[in-house]
């Protein structure tokens, strides 16, 4: 057996995506917050002039957060979590060493390039696949890389069982690798008609219906594979670590693992309820999206347990505050989905503001959450310093956590009562309203949620400039901490 | 069984991948050559039109504009009939959307005008007046990509034999019939239409985005 005492692990790439992690999340909440406030406010969609409209914005915030903020996320916890659960250094490999770096910098210019291209209008016009195909060929290279680095570190790696975190890696891989191949099959129009028109210029391979299908199936399960399945990794690993306690179940971890690998996938059609595509597709997305509550809660609960006899921890270290509300969050969120995805509610909620509402409680209460507690975590590990004010940390807890309630509770009311007032007919059956007093009604809480939006980025930016004070100038650390992380 | 996959990355990563990949062949293959059949009538989109639809998705009218109506009795009072899935075979991508910021559009073009466009895209407020809308100004002066819209044509018609050059159909023809075809639809259009820019630019062969735009929208029945 080795002693891991003796493992050095090299960081490098690890610190480089923290770095954007904290950068491209506020830019891509800066972003929100300001299409945010064009809702209520519409005199803001004019200060970049084409470029700042709502329409034109609204991708280039969906896409920073995701691919610019989650993915950076996920990508730093991994080169942390992977040499410490493996038991193997980067510094062991010159080759990993190198397709690491290679990885981090083909990723951030790509991410630039891609920026660029939705400003500038370049769109396939499918949510969350908006990207045409010359930034598609990009991204695969990007993800390959990522997936050398996976299965070379586990290649090399000194404890042969993989741990759960391990697991789910894994399966972000080869789901996201899986879902954004096929959804983004495209024939480049120029090279068809001999050289006509513009070069980024693609038509999907899939037409109407079909298209339908395949970009919802991967819609919602570039959900679970962005934001479920790598946060899942994570809060399986740091939990324990921070708190020193062991996960309490393994047997609920197989359970939670492979029942939400096998029931994810078949809930994608809940997203095209009552469209054209036929009913038993229809059925078996919301049949499945209500199964899909016992493998999401079986991880969170999990995590709830492995707090058990300790939750003292709670009040003492922010960063068990951190966790334990996400995984909190998490159960919020995974029960709500489910809720709309029964069809008679969905003929409600569908195309109101309680959809953004939805993706909004788990992102902002589960995904940034956790990732934000990740990072603290690596922090005084990686920089060898203490963290830099628990005061500060305390404070956007609270701050952060009152903005994501505002947003929820304002898009809940929002969305239903639009979704009531479109179908509400009076006595003869005539419709009541017309479309414009189903906008005009909603103004208060479009103005909420752009104040949430406010006091989330200031949140955000508290939690950036402690990690930054960490990084560069607070109390070094002689040994690293075992559990909980220090922090002045 | 696990334990064994937990020791071995490879049949691990295999196990995964098939557990998840299957849900995706049997939801999505069985009905595919069915959901790809136009309804009767159905004509594939002229030139101009693709160059609107372009338009529609180059400022993303997606992140607010849904195409799709539901069917229930509150929708097609609203907006008219219940979409049909036939009536989407051409549209790559479809474009149906999944939020309502603003109305419907599927069937736009049995109630709204090309004068009524033309107010609303260069003042949203100046014919609905609470309208949350921003104004499209720039699609006044910068000026429609018909040949990419043509190529669009041309491979949709090779690669996925949209019928193009059909008798009574959508004739496509060569670059420069496709143009003249495109310029006089577009003169149609701009026939309804007041800004003196947008005629003059259509006059002189050049055609601005909110001509094609308005193609599009008047399409959409």
């Amino acid at each position: 057996m080795q002693s891991n005492a003796a493992l050095e692990y090299d960081y490098s790439v690890a610190k480089l995506f923290t770095y954007t992690t904290i950068l491209f999340g506020f830019l891509g909440m800066l972003i929100g917050t300001l299409i945010a406030a064009q809702l209520a406010f519409p005199e803001l969609n004019y200060l970049l002039g084409e470029y700042g409209t709502f329409s034109r914005l609204r991708p280039v915030h969906t896409n920073t957060v995701i691919f610019g903020f989650t993915v950076s996320g996920v990508f730093a916890t991994f080169y942390y979590v992977g040499q410490r659960v493996l038991k193997v250094s980067m510094a062991e490999s010159k080759f990993l060493m190198f397709i690491g770096k290679l990885h981090f910098w083909l990723y951030f210019i790509g991410a630039l390039l891609a920026t660029i291209s939705l400003l500038l209008g370049y769109s396939q016009s499918k949510e969350y696949a908006q990207y045409e195909w010359p930034i598609d060929v990009v991204i695969v290279v990007i993800w390959v890389l990522w997936g050398v680095s996976v299965f070379g570190l586990i290649g090399i790696r000194r404890e042969k069982a993989l741990y759960i975190s391990i697991w789910y890696y894994i399966a972000t891989f080869l789901g996201i690798a899986m879902l954004y191949l096929f959804n983004n099959m495209a024939v480049p129009t120029y090279f068809v008609s001999g050289g006509l028109g513009n070069i980024m210029h693609s038509v999907s391979m899939y037409s109407g219906t079909n298209d339908a299908l395949v970009q919802w199936w991967y819609g919602h399960n570039a959900v679970a594979f962005g934001f479920t399945v790598p946060i899942v990794a994570m809060i399986y690993y740091f939990l324990p670590k921070e708190s020193g306690q062991a996960i309490y179940s393994y047997k609920l971890s197989l359970l939670s693992f492979w029942g939400l690998m096998f029931i994810y996938l078949w809930a994608g059609s809940h997203h095209l309820l009552w469209s054209t595509v036929p009913d038993w597709m229809q059925t078996m997305g919301s049949v499945f999206s209500v199964v899909l509550i016992l493998p999401s809660w079986g991880s969170a609960i999990n995590m709830l347990l492995t707090m058990k006899g300790e939750w003292n921890q709670l009040t003492e270290n922010p960063l068990i505050k951190f966790m334990v509300l996400a995984s909190t969050f998490y159960m919020l969120s995974t029960l709500e989905g489910p809720i709309q995805a029964i069809k008679s509610v969905n003929a409600i909620a569908h195309f109101t503001d309680w959809i953004p509402g939805h993706v909004h409680d788990g992102v902002l209460g589960w995904v940034v959450f956790m990732i934000m507690a990740g990072l603290f975590h690596m922090a005084p590990r990686m920089f060898k310093r203490e963290i830099y004010s628990k005061k500060l940390l305390e404070a956007q807890f609270w701050l952060q956590t009152t903005a994501v309630v505002l947003y929820f509770t304002s898009m809940w009311i929002a969305g239903i009562t639009q979704g009531m007032m479109w179908r509400a007919v009076d006595e003869y059956g005539n419709l009541m309203y017309s479309f414009i007093d189903t906008v005009t009604v909603l103004h208060p809480y479009y103005a909420i949620r752009a104040l949430s939006g406010v006091l989330y980025l200031v949140g955000f930016l508290m939690f950036a400039y402690n990690m930054y004070k960490t990084m560069t100038s607070s109390r070094e650390l002689s040994e690293e901490p075992q559990f909980r992380s220090p922090m002045a | 069984m696990f334990h064994w996959l937990e020791k071995n990355p490879f049949f691990f990563a295999v196990g995964v991948f098939l557990v998840i990949a299957f849900a995706g062949l049997i939801e999505i293959l069985p009905n595919f050559a069915e959901a790809s059949r136009p309804v009767v009538g159905l004509k594939p989109y002229t030139v101009l039109e693709l160059a609107g639809k372009e338009v529609y998705k180059k400022d993303a009218c997606i992140a607010c504009h849904s195409q799709l109506i539901r069917p229930f009795k509150a929708e097609t009072d609203r907006y008219g009939q219940y979409s049909l899935s036939g009536e989407y075979a051409y549209d790559r991508p479809f474009l149906w959307g999944s939020k309502r910021t603003g109305p419907d559009l599927h069937r736009i073009g049995n109630y709204r005008t090309t004068d009524w466009h033309e107010n609303h895209m260069w003042d949203p407020k100046s014919v609905v007046p609470e309208s949350i809308m921003p104004a499209y100004k720039h699609q006044f002066t910068n000026i429609a990509d018909l040949e990419t819209a043509y190529a669009e044509a041309v491979t949709v018609k090779k690669v996925f034999n949209t019928p193009y050059d059909t008798p009574n159909g959508v004739k496509l023809g060569t670059w420069d019939e496709a143009k003249a075809a495109a310029l006089d639809e577009a003169k149609k259009i701009t026939a309804d239409m007041k800004n003196q820019n947008v005629k003059d630019a259509v006059a002189a062969g050049n055609i601005p985005e909110i001509v094609a735009l308005i193609a599009y929208l008047n399409r959409l029945k």
